[in-house]
């Protein structure tokens, strides 16, 4: 038995390898650049020994975030009051759709679940694009709006619109969460929804008690597997406003990767960290929750 | 506490007689088709496809609009000799660049993770389950984050990788490499063990219980997660906008962002769009229909199979 042990590590052992060389270590080098220094000309350095970490670029970033010029803090409101509304937007739209092919669609599930699925094919870019076409100030959103008097004169809605933002992310994000919100509503088994029924509960009734608490977990991994991606968008934003009024988290640290010349990527650096502080909590929750369903028959 | 003192009132109305005739009414139908909720499922499947539809349309607009259409024409795609997705260098570079990508990156991602799982999956020690953690944590982590850490470590750790092609290829497929390894772990639950402890018995080796017995059982498993890597892959944004360096490697996704964000945009961007789409779908269709074939003969239905296509499993 003991070479056979031996013989399974052997198949999991390029992965392990890979994931350690090409997972673990990554996240260490966030940590070695956040706590290492700047070179004199202000570049971060990678600090590998954790003897030799500094403060320097914590320094700097708690400056960006509660300091005197501090332009983060209210970035970070924003992207929290973004992600909120985008996400019980996308919940109340989701729950329904998804309610009703999980358990009414009857014969035409098949065609139902295609509709339901094909967005996910559908490469978030094109998905944008799309929008961007339809809200041009001449574009059929407001052709409509006006045809329908609606509104006088054109709406500016690519010009840094809050609301743009928000209704992109629920768009971008919606059909992600609607597949995982039809997979936990189908396996309800419909005898206890009956059963609800045959009890003397009405339609309503029968949803809050029996369907909505057998769908609670359904509900909690979809709302961190739309919420998760949504704290880390920078391009639905890009894309969609543009403008610094509707910044979000995740443009911060892209700007400073990507547009700062390297001088800022240290703070990226310990952007990147605090988001992984802020979030290690629910993706623990979500892992453990998944290992279990993953080895609970075995 | 405010909640429950409101509520206990219309507890006790239940008890009142108006409620107990109300409830000896014959009610309406209570099997009747809800056609609220299904009216309302329509509008969002209108709602989150005839967008999709339109832009398609638009990428065979004769004219620069994006927005008033202007009559049918090829032009983004092949005959505009400039401005054309076959003409011009740079979109033709990010279609080559896509299909590259998506093919490297499937051929690595699919054999490491299966052999992951299947590994994993009986080896069982405390290595082991600590890389499970490692597998599923790169599973939800958010895209931004490891996208920072990868452009951390090929850029000061493993300067040799630097920024490219095959920094993308490295970071693509420690992404996607959880969609085989959590598919191939769940189809494994539902698979049991008697199969290979039958071929154990009959004297068979590991190798031979896995080339013989396990991979032509999880051979569904295994064709539905190259399906799922080989589109995350084509649609995959954050981490080759993040690793790309030049025109030469940057796909479709990081093309049509950065255009259209520098106002350049216009219907060869929608054309491009709609090639990353007819890619996707052509795999999805020929996802589904390998994936029926493969589990014909088994209890199974079209709607198991499009769910697992979908990564419902996962």
């Amino acid at each position: 038995m003991k070479q056979h042990r031996l013989f399974w590590a052997a198949l999991a052992a390029p992965g392990i390898i890979w994931l350690a060389l090409l997972f673990v270590v990554p996240f260490y080098g966030i940590l070695a650049i956040s706590g290492g220094q700047l070179d004199i000309f202000g570049n971060p350095v990678a600090v590998w020994n954790p003897l030799h970490w500094s403060t320097t670029n914590f320094a700097a970033t708690w400056h960006d975030v509660a300091g005197a010029s501090a332009f983060v803090g209210p970035i970070i409101v924003r992207t929290l009051i973004y992600v909120a509304l985008a996400s019980l937007i996308s919940l109340l739209i989701a729950y329904p759709a998804a309610y009703f092919v999980a358990r009414f669609a009857g014969r035409r599930k098949a065609l139902f679940l295609i509709l339901l699925i094909a967005p996910f094919w559908i490469s978030y870019m094109m998905r944008m694009l799309a929008w961007i076409d339809l809200l041009q100030t001449d574009g059929y959103v407001n052709r409509t709006l006006s045809f329908l008097h609606l509104i006088s004169q054109p709406v500016n809605w690519l010009g840094g619109l809050g609301i743009t933002v928000v209704l992109g992310l629920v768009y971008g994000y919606i059909p992600y969460l609607i597949l995982v919100l039809y997979a936990g509503l189908d396996r309800i088994d419909p005898a206890l929804i009956e059963a609800g029924r045959d009890l003397g509960l009405g339609r309503v009734r029968t949803f809050v008690r029996v369907t909505l608490p057998l769908s609670r977990q359904a509900i909690l991994t979809g709302m961190l597997i739309t919420v998760l991606p949504m704290l880390g968008d920078y391009f639905t934003n890009q894309l969609l406003s543009g403008t610094t009024g509707t910044t979000m988290f995740g443009n911060v640290i892209d700007d400073q990767l990507t547009s700062s010349g390297g001088v800022l990527e240290g703070q990226g650096a310990v952007f990147s960290l605090l988001f992984l502080a802020v979030l290690i909590a629910p993706m623990v929750y979500y892992v453990v929750a998944t290992n279990r369903s993953s080895r609970g028959a075995t | 506490m405010t909640a429950a003192a409101t509520k206990s009132p219309a507890q006790v109305g239940e008890t009142t007689p108006r409620t107990v005739l109300r409830r000896m009414r014959p009610r309406r139908n209570p099997w009747r088709h809800p056609w609220f909720l299904e009216g309302f499922t329509w509008l969002y499947l209108i709602w989150s496809l005839v967008p999709v539809a339109i832009a398609v349309l638009f990428s065979f607009n004769n004219g620069k609009s994006q927005s008033v259409w202007q009559g049918f024409s090829w032009r983004w795609y092949f005959q505009d000799p400039v401005n054309s997705v076959l003409h011009d260098p740079a979109l033709h570079a990010a279609v080559v660049q896509t299909v590259r990508l998506s093919v490297y990156v499937t051929l690595i991602t699919v054999p490491l993770g299966v052999a992951f799982a299947l590994g994993i999956n009986r080896w069982r020690g405390p290595t082991a389950s600590a890389f499970n953690f490692v597998m599923i944590l790169s599973f939800v982590i958010p895209e931004l984050i490891f996208g920072v850490a990868m452009f951390f470590v090929f850029t000061r750790l493993y300067k040799t990788v630097g920024l490219g092609s095959l920094a993308e290829i490295l970071a693509l497929v420690t992404w996607n490499v959880s969609w085989p390894a959590l598919i191939v772990q769940a189809r494994l639950v539902t698979l049991g063990k008697q199969h290979e402890e039958a071929a154990a018995d009959l004297g068979a080796t590991p190798w031979q219980v896995v080339y013989r017995v396990m991979v032509p059982l999880l051979t569904p498993a295994i064709f539905a997660s190259a399906v799922l890597v080989f589109s995350s892959v084509v649609d995959d944004f954050v981490l080759v906008d993040l690793l790309s360096s030049n025109s030469g490697n940057t796909p479709m996704s990081v093309y049509i962002y950065s255009q259209q964000r520098g106002g350049n945009g216009g219907p060869a961007l929608n054309a491009l769009g709609t090639i990353m789409l007819a890619m996707s779908f052509v795999v999805a269709i020929a996802g589904y229909i390998g994936y029926r074939w493969l589990t014909r003969g088994e209890r199974g239905s079209r709607i198991d199979a499009l769910t697992t296509i979908a990564g419902g499993e996962g």
